[in-house]
């Protein structure tokens, strides 16, 4: 594992890019669960979420591009404020189709359109009405290079997005989720279904992206977590725990749970 | 960097105004086309009960109901239901007599005993065998069945109800073997290992084990072989000859609901007359007992439901 | 001591294969008994195609799909039915696939599951189960006589297209169904509306499905009989309607929507009728084409859902 300089203090020039603010969910049979989980979310950089399978980090995740309205039931209550421009995305009058257009999302599993690779890359964009070839080109290319897989497509790219490797697949999505040039990135367990090497080049990638946008990733491996993120936040039954630097969460917890389950007495 | 933020906030607005009010015009369109299914249903009874009210004013129901003589075109008018329903439901049990057996086989075989090869070659034949119109099967009634029947037996007239029954017994062994067969297919593999692992045979799985399981789905498939053979036309109207006749002899002739309303849909039709209403209030008489069979089915099936 | 058990050992051995051996014969007896039938049956179908090719050899000539009916059976032919089927069939299509889709669409995608979109459901199961005369009868009422449309051509075509309306309907529902979750979730997630998603995803995926429902649709309308006959259409037809599409402007017209018509299996039905058995040539020759053309329909449906379920591994 990579050794890291320990550093206690939490820095504070971060700016924060969106933050929620005692968020609660209750999916629609009634379930709570998110339970007023306050969490800030700093420009350029990554924060991850961990916890044990069902404590409610891939809910929270999705809270933040209203994925949850597509299936009808579910409620939010309290706030997720984006900056700059201050405004609570879970009020009902914002356009979740403004949202997801602003904070994009990366899933689990790669799944690309049974389209080309072109036009997965280029959908985002045809959504918000570019219909140029020119600009569309141009955006594809720069999205693919972003997510370091144009050398790898640049001669293919109307074959079929199904006929890629998984690592590759997934590599795809980034560059759909990147075409946009979001704001903010989600993933969700961006790496679970992948081998090691593909992990690896898509840890490679996180870190590149944040250059430009404000990460925010679910994932079940403790490692990956520490390796790539700035920021981590450990959650358990729907509850925020504890949110600090990676370094701090990882060498010295401030709370007993956190440090039961990094160390791997519970989950 | 995000070419929303450049907007100022009354264009983005607008533009989601737009683009909102567009959801939900689309929306409505498509509301309208679901809404389709339930305006044929009403436009159906709203149809046949409004043609067929000036038929029972003319006519009373208990006489509609009782009377075993239907003679709407001579001088002295009968018009009772009954000799239509005798005809219907005897070509309906002919049809079941035959399809009931071969289309539980089919089922069945396909599902427990039949490799993956040969089931991949036999759905599509009986899916075929599903899309044969049947103006042609009745054609086979009236020009092959009937006559290798004359063979036998000798006294068959041209027109009866053994050999459209047959024939429509073989239309609907598809069905049943179709839906059967599914149902088989559905039950968990778990439950024929357990048996297997007893040391049950193909076939004692099949019957003990497979069969009761799936009881819902094969009862759902007799359901609705039923409701095809009531609801079938050509066949009878081509084979059985269209003179209504209160009789359960297969070998006689006779019309079944549907066969009337094809015989006088072909005659001149006078709009508003009597011959007319009562083609409508023989459809009524049909579409209630289609009705009940579906709703006797679902008793059935809610009764059998599957529990594994 | 094991020597001794030996015989016993050997004896209860025997009456368990006596038994085994048993019940293997009941398997064998019904695999052979399942074989005949579905032996049976496969041949069936061919005697039955068979004894129509037979049977209409005499009339399989350009003369029988140039003539018009006529009174003498060896100079009739089926030029008003063809045409008039594939006049109707161009109505039915063009009303029942947009409907039904659409109608599919919002029920699998739009619909809120509660008390109102089971209703529509359980309609949707109850009109595919209703019989087609009744549909004959509903026509020859409301179209026919309530709308004046006549005993046409369009009154026909909407007729067999409320029959093809719910095979349509569910043929795209369960296609629909089989698109996983997370496609349309990643559609979302690029800020794609609900609309966006349906257009440019749930449809195009789903063509395939639809595509199959489609043409089992067709050809069931190709061969149904008994709701056409039930408005009233003429059986006997020795003349064309107007021309779809015309030398002038505007090329298309549409006045061959209100004209009489005769379509196949009406013209069939209407042979078989007659006592002369010369007539009944006609009618096998009439029924072989019918049959021709939805064997090779349901054929090329049932292969392409096959390469679907092959194809697509989401």
């Amino acid at each position: 594992m990579v050794k890291k300089i320990i550093t206690n203090k939490l820095k504070h020039d971060e700016i924060i890019k969106a933050e929620s603010k005692n968020l609660n969910f209750f999916y629609a049979d009634g379930t709570q669960a998110l339970n007023g989980v306050s969490l800030p979310v700093y420009e350029n950089k990554i924060t991850a979420l961990i916890g044990p399978s069902g404590c409610g980090k891939s809910t929270f995740l999705r809270c933040f591009n209203r994925m949850h309205d597509l299936y009808p039931g579910n409620r939010y209550d309290g706030q997720i404020i984006l900056q700059p421009d201050n405004t609570n995305i879970l009020l009902t009058d914002v356009d979740p189709i403004e949202v997801r257009m602003r904070i994009s999302m990366v899933f689990q599993k790669p799944n690309p359109f049974p389209k080309s690779i072109y036009e997965n890359v280029a959908y985002g964009l045809r959504v918000r009405g570019e219909s140029k070839k020119r600009t569309l080109d141009e955006k594809v290319e720069e999205a693919l290079k972003g997510a370091s897989l144009w050398n790898e497509v640049k001669d293919r790219l109307q074959d079929l997005a199904f006929n890629l490797s998984g690592g590759q697949q997934q590599r795809l999505c980034i560059a759909r989720a990147l075409a946009t040039e979001p704001e903010i990135m989600l993933f969700d367990e961006p790496t679970s279904a992948l081998d090691p090497i593909a992990t690896m080049n898509i840890e490679e990638l996180m870190s590149e992206l944040k250059q430009k946008l404000s990460i925010l990733i679910v994932t079940h491996n403790m490692q990956q977590a520490a390796r790539i993120s700035d920021y981590t936040a450990y959650m358990y039954l729907g509850k925020l725990i504890e949110f600090d630097a990676t370094n701090k969460i990882f060498t010295n917890p401030s709370k007993k749970e956190t440090e039961d389950y990094i160390t791997g007495k519970f989950g | 960097m995000n070419p929303e933020n450049d907007l100022i906030i009354s264009q983005r607005l607008a533009k989601n105004f737009q683009r909102n009010f567009r959801e939900r015009l689309i929306e409505f369109g498509l509301l309208c086309s679901g809404l389709i299914a339930i305006f044929i249903t009403l436009a159906i009874v709203y149809v046949l009960v409004s043609e067929a009210i000036p038929f029972f004013q003319h006519v009373s129901i208990i006489d509609f109901l009782t009377d075993t003589v239907w003679t709407p075109n001579y001088s002295i008018k009968h018009y009772g239901i009954l000799p239509l329903i005798s005809g219907t439901l005897t070509t309906t049990g002919i049809a079941l007599i035959v399809a009931v057996p071969l289309g539980t086989i089919t089922a069945i075989y396909l599902s427990e005993f039949a490799s993956h090869k040969v089931r991949e070659i036999i759905k599509p034949i009986l899916e075929l065998l599903v899309g044969v119109p049947t103006v042609v099967f009745g054609y086979f009634a009236l020009m092959l069945v009937t006559p290798m029947l004359q063979k036998i037996y000798p006294d068959l007239t041209t027109f009866n109800m053994l050999g459209p029954g047959i024939v429509m017994g073989i239309m609907i062994v598809p069905y049943i073997a179709s839906v059967a067969e599914d149902s088989m297919r559905a039950v968990p593999m778990s439950m024929r290992e357990g048996a297997y692992a007893m040391g049950a045979t193909r076939f004692q799985t099949a019957i003990r084990v497979i069969t009761p399981a799936a009881i819902s789905g094969i009862v759902a498939a007799y359901i609705l072989a039923i409701s095809r053979a009531v609801g079938e036309t050509m066949i009878v109207a081509i084979a059985a000859g269209q003179q209504p006749n209160f009789t359960f002899n297969p070998v006689e002739s006779a019309a079944t609901i549907t066969s009337y309303i094809v015989s006088v849909a072909l005659g001149d039709l006078e709009h508003g007359g009597i011959g007319y209403q009562s083609i409508f209030a023989a459809g009524l008489t049909l579409l209630i007992m289609t009705l009940l069979i579906n709703i006797l089915g679902h008793a059935v099936r809610k009764k059998y439901a599957e529990r594994y | 001591m094991t020597i001794q058990n030996k015989p016993a050992a050997n004896k209860n051995l025997d009456s368990i294969r006596k038994t085994i051996a048993n019940h293997k014969r009941h398997d064998f007896i019904f695999a052979s008994l399942g074989t005949l039938v579905i032996a049976s049956l496969t041949i069936t179908l061919l005697i039955l195609f068979l004894d129509l090719v037979i049977d209409g050899y005499p009339r399989f000539n350009l003369d029988f799909f140039s003539n018009f009916p006529s009174r003498r059976a060896a100079r009739a032919g089926i030029l008003s039915a063809w045409i008039g089927s594939s006049l109707v069939l161009l109505v039915t299509f063009f009303v029942a696939v947009p409907l039904g889709i659409t109608s599919g669409v919002y029920l699998e995608e739009y619909a809120k599951k509660n008390w109102f979109s089971d209703l529509i459901e359980i309609n949707v199961s109850n009109l595919a189960g209703v019989p087609s005369i009744i549909y004959g009868l509903l026509a020859l009422g409301l179209f026919v006589y309530s709308f004046g449309l006549g005993q046409s051509i369009l009154t026909a075509g909407l007729t067999l297209a409320l029959l093809m309306l719910p095979i349509v309907i569910v043929s795209t529902r369960e296609a629909i169904r089989s698109i996983p979750v997370h496609i349309r979730e990643a559609a979302y997630a690029v800020g794609a509306t609900k609309w966006q998603v349906c257009r440019n995803h749930v449809i195009p995926y789903s063509y395939g499905g639809i595509l199959t429902g489609v043409i089992i649709g067709m050809a069931r309308a190709i061969g149904e009989t008994a709701p056409v006959i039930t408005i009233g259409a003429l059986t006997f037809i020795a003349f064309l309607p107007p021309s779809p599409i015309g030398l002038e402007p505007p090329f298309i017209n549409f006045d061959w929507l209100e004209s009489g018509f005769t379509v196949l299996p009406i013209q069939m039905f209407n042979w078989i009728s007659r006592p002369q058995l010369a007539f009944h040539v006609n009618a096998a020759a009439t029924g072989a084409v019918i049959i021709m053309l939805t064997l090779l329909m349901n054929g090329f449906a049932i292969k392409l859902r096959y390469n679907i379920r092959k194809k697509i591994k989401w």
